[in-house]
């Protein structure tokens, strides 16, 4: 794609969905967490068309998407990534005029301008789509494709008797007449209809792709067919399509099988598991990301600074980080978490809906983890510094009167980032598993937000039950678990590709 | 040596004044007393009385930093920076708010943190060690690449799943250990087998990975090229001079660790019911007792800095290069 005709794809779809939002009867609300996470992608996505015009930045790249297992972890960050993003865009929907009017019969009060009422749910694209799973909410606990409930509760019959029974889920396998006997052969229909689907819509958009990539490398169809099926690319398509075979298939029995059943069962208070398990991959990605980004900035200036300047500046920064460095980290974390919890609780007017204050802890919550953990990076760049002003270039920009600032950005900084993209992208799935930890010792997210630790922790005492609510933890496990592996994964190229230490060694 | 260590020690008194200011400022200037007291109180229907009968009996009624109605010394002691933060470099940490007082918990709790976490320190080093060898042993095979991805596979796991597993499997399933619980004396041991257990194998990911990482560092050097030279078996060559030279970079990490083995592990103890200092640290955050999370934020830094001269000090017992001075 030309330069040009990016730019005027990029406004056209700005302008459409600024079109879109004015017509749609929706108030967009801008979460700090959505504002942080734009900026990121922004950052990325600036980050990677300059790194494409410089061949010496390029070709570490190059060598982590040439590896198979760097690549499968990326379709499957990608995948995780596209259903965080998805829940990043938030808003709340217009009421609508009956529900208006009742509200304000019940509050008694004359109805305003109908057009400045929106229910105080904040809602996510995600949720939109997920609609049918989100609004099927059961009773209580159901497993997985379940037609009943899972504990006993008194059912009235027809003739006005009542039974101690196992009652009729309310939605899930609601369309069957007689579960015992259409259960699974409905499953399995549908389970087949998936793989079906799935499999179809995936070899379209893969025919397409290799069609794609024949036109460009100029090959015929046929024979970029074979070198993709013998793995004789450059970049590995074998492993990439099969992936994306895994996400298909996924999405086609969630599609088909989520809807009519609950495909991972249901919590305590009637939820659907799978949707709880696709809502708390934006609270992870968030603590993993945002963390990092939050503190990166005070990182580098601080350990460049410190290993530049040395003298007193460098005594202030390694003081303030050993002394950092040495409160145990959950306890930092604790206290500081408490501290905003007093602050929160005395301040209740300060946001609108229980989801904005969720947010903003969450905020607080990447804030803390961030001071926590910068020390390490700080300390690295720190030591780099020190390193590199000692070498002949540094000397002689010194000698030549360049300056401190010019020194630092143009000689300094492009010759540590290396080592600070290794720290974020090993980081990552360090702070994923630290939120089911912390939310696990009361020092997590909010209660009221969606995540894998509170998840995990609201299904760890249900473990004592007789026959045990397994799929809560099952689920949740599988969620985060793919996703730490992958990350570690990728970034374990990733350091492989950039760190010259790692080089040598292998 | 002796002077090294003294001046280590008088450079820690900086970083703990520190750490209790920070303390302090977390806990009393970002949020008064007051606040405190009205979020634990509940935040409806508490009555100004209440509040100050609260403050009253933890002492949180005195002024911040200077006491302008007391006379001579007092309008320095007589305030809360005094009594709840200075205080605590004497180890003096007070009382809890269901009145116990800490210092004699804190050493009452140590004895199970311990009885768990030495175990686990100590079996854990030397299985990860052992499994890194064999892996550099064979490196660049598929018993190399295996081991990665398994270690990989197993550091992806949360902590929380291989405790909720395990004593799912071993103590429900198989009832071969209670699930939780601690008891005196030997009787301990019983209760102990299974944590000590999950900690390990909840190590082995993290640990066999960074100890590959070193012993791979150490192998491409130029003396251990030398030593092949000799015609020294592969064997010899791992063991008397890769493992030797290793332990610096080894006991960067490990050490510092040790003093911290006191805290004990919040997790852990708590999913077991062991009456730990971890399990003490949980129970004080669930219950918002900022008297005991600020004792023991105090505690951990002064841990850390015993561990950081221990570091320094273990340096010369393996490497007779080092001098200190």
């Amino acid at each position: 794609m030309r330069r040009g005709t990016g730019l005027f794809v990029f406004v056209g779809v700005l302008v459409a969905v600024a079109i879109g939002l004015w017509l749609a009867p929706i108030k967009p609300v801008l979460l700090w967490t959505d504002l942080l996470i734009y900026i990121l992608l922004f950052t990325l996505v600036s980050f990677f068309s300059y790194v494409r015009g410089k061949p010496h930045l390029v070709s570490p790249w190059r060598q982590v998407l040439s590896r198979p297992l760097a690549m499968i972890s990326l379709v499957v960050l990608s995948a995780y990534v596209l259903v965080g993003l998805l829940d990043s865009v938030h808003f709340r929907m217009a009421l609508a005029p009956q529900a208006v009017a009742q509200t304000a019969a019940e509050n008694a009060e004359p109805p305003a301008d109908a057009a400045a009422h929106y229910s105080v749910e904040v809602l996510s694209l995600l949720d939109v789509i997920a609609n049918p799973i989100r609004r099927q909410v059961e009773k209580s606990y159901s497993a997985p494709l379940a037609a009943h409930l899972f504990s006993k509760d008194t059912v009235e019959q027809a003739d006005g008797s009542t039974v101690r029974a196992y009652p009729r889920l309310q939605y899930g396998g609601a369309h069957l007449d007689d579960p015992e006997s259409q259960r699974t052969a409905d499953i399995t229909q549908r389970a087949l209809t998936a793989v079906a689907m799935g499999l179809t819509a995936w070899l379209l958009v893969v025919l397409l792709w290799i069609a794609y990539l024949a036109r460009r490398q100029e090959h015929a169809f046929a024979r970029q067919l074979s070198l993709i099926v013998t793995g004789n690319t450059v970049l590995p398509w074998r492993a990439i399509f099969s992936t994306l075979a895994m996400v298909f298939l996924f999405a086609a029995l969630v599609i088909k099988l989520g809807v009519g059943y609950h495909l991972l069962g249901t919590d305590k208070v009637g939820n659907d598991v799978l949707y709880l398990s696709f809502k708390s991959i934006r609270t992870g990605l968030v603590i993993g990301t945002l963390t990092t980004l939050i503190m990166l900035p005070f990182a580098i200036l601080l350990g460049i600074m410190a290993g530049h300047f040395r003298g007193w500046v460098d005594d202030v920064i390694q003081y303030v980080y050993t002394t950092l460095n040495s409160i145990p980290g959950v306890l930092l974390i604790a206290a500081a978490i408490l501290s905003v919890d007093v602050y929160i609780a005395n301040n209740p007017g300060l946001f609108e809906t229980v989801i904005e204050r969720a947010d903003v802890r969450l905020l607080f919550l990447c804030m803390i983890l961030g001071i926590t953990s910068w020390t390490g990076l700080c300390r690295l760049l720190r030591g780099e510094t020190l390193k590199l002003r000692e070498l002949d270039y540094i000397q002689a920009a010194t000698a030549f009167g360049v300056g401190n600032m010019k020194i630092i950005s143009r000689h300094i900084l492009p010759n540590v980032m290396h080592i600070v993209l290794i720290a974020v992208v090993l980081d990552f799935s360090g702070l994923v598993l630290a939120e089911a930890v912390l939310s696990y010792v009361g020092v997590g997210v909010d209660p009221s937000m969606v995540s894998w630790g509170n998840m995990i922790n609201s299904a760890r005492l249900e473990m004592a039950r007789e026959p045990v609510v397994w799929w809560s933890l099952v689920a949740a496990f599988w969620f985060m678990f793919v996703l730490v592996l992958a990350a570690n994964l990728f970034s374990d190229a990733v350091r492989d590709a950039f760190d010259p230490r790692v080089g040598l060694a292998n | 040596m002796l002077a090294y260590i003294i001046r280590r020690t008088l450079y820690a008194i900086p970083i703990l004044i520190g750490v209790n200011l920070l303390t302090f400022w977390l806990f009393f200037v970002v949020n008064s007393p007051e606040d405190m007291a009205r979020m634990q109180l509940g935040q409806k229907r508490v009555t100004p009385e209440a509040i100050e009968k609260w403050k009253q009996e933890r002492g949180y009624d005195k002024p911040l930093l200077l006491n302008t109605t007391a006379e001579g010394s007092a309008v320095l002691t007589n305030t809360i920076f005094f009594e709840k933060t200075l205080r605590l470099f004497v180890f003096d940490f007070g009382s809890a708010d269901d009145g116990r007082n800490i210092g004699h918990d804190i050493r009452q709790r140590m004895v199970p943190s311990l009885a768990l976490a030495i175990p686990v320190f100590i079996i854990s080093l030397l299985v990860n060690i052992t499994i890194a060898m064999i892996i550099a042993f064979f490196r660049a095979t598929y018993v190399d690449y295996m081991g990665v991805v398994l270690s990989v596979m197993l550091m992806s796991i949360s902590t929380l799943f291989y405790i909720i597993g395990g004593q799912f499997v071993i103590s429900k399933l198989l009832h071969l250990v209670p699930i939780s619980g601690y008891d005196e004396g030997w009787a301990a041991v019983k209760f102990l087998v299974l944590p000590v257990i999950i900690g390990i194998v909840g190590g082995i990911g993290a640990g066999t990975r960074w100890f590959r990482t070193i012993f791979l560092e150490e192998i491409n050097k130029d003396y251990v090229r030398t030593a092949r030279a000799k015609g020294l078996a592969e064997r010899v060559v791992l063991f008397r001079h890769v493992l030797k030279n290793a332990m610096i970079p080894i006991l960067t990490g490990v050490v510092v660790t040790i003093p911290l083995l006191f805290m004990g592990s919040l997790i852990t103890e708590s999913f077991f019911g062991i009456p730990g200092l971890g399990s003490y640290t949980i129970d004080a955050i669930r219950g918002q007792d900022f008297a005991i999370v600020r004792s023991m934020v105090f505690l951990g830094s002064v841990l850390y800095i015993i561990g950081l001269l221990l570091t320094d000090l273990s340096y010369t017992l393996v490497d007779p290069r080092v001098r200190l001075s």
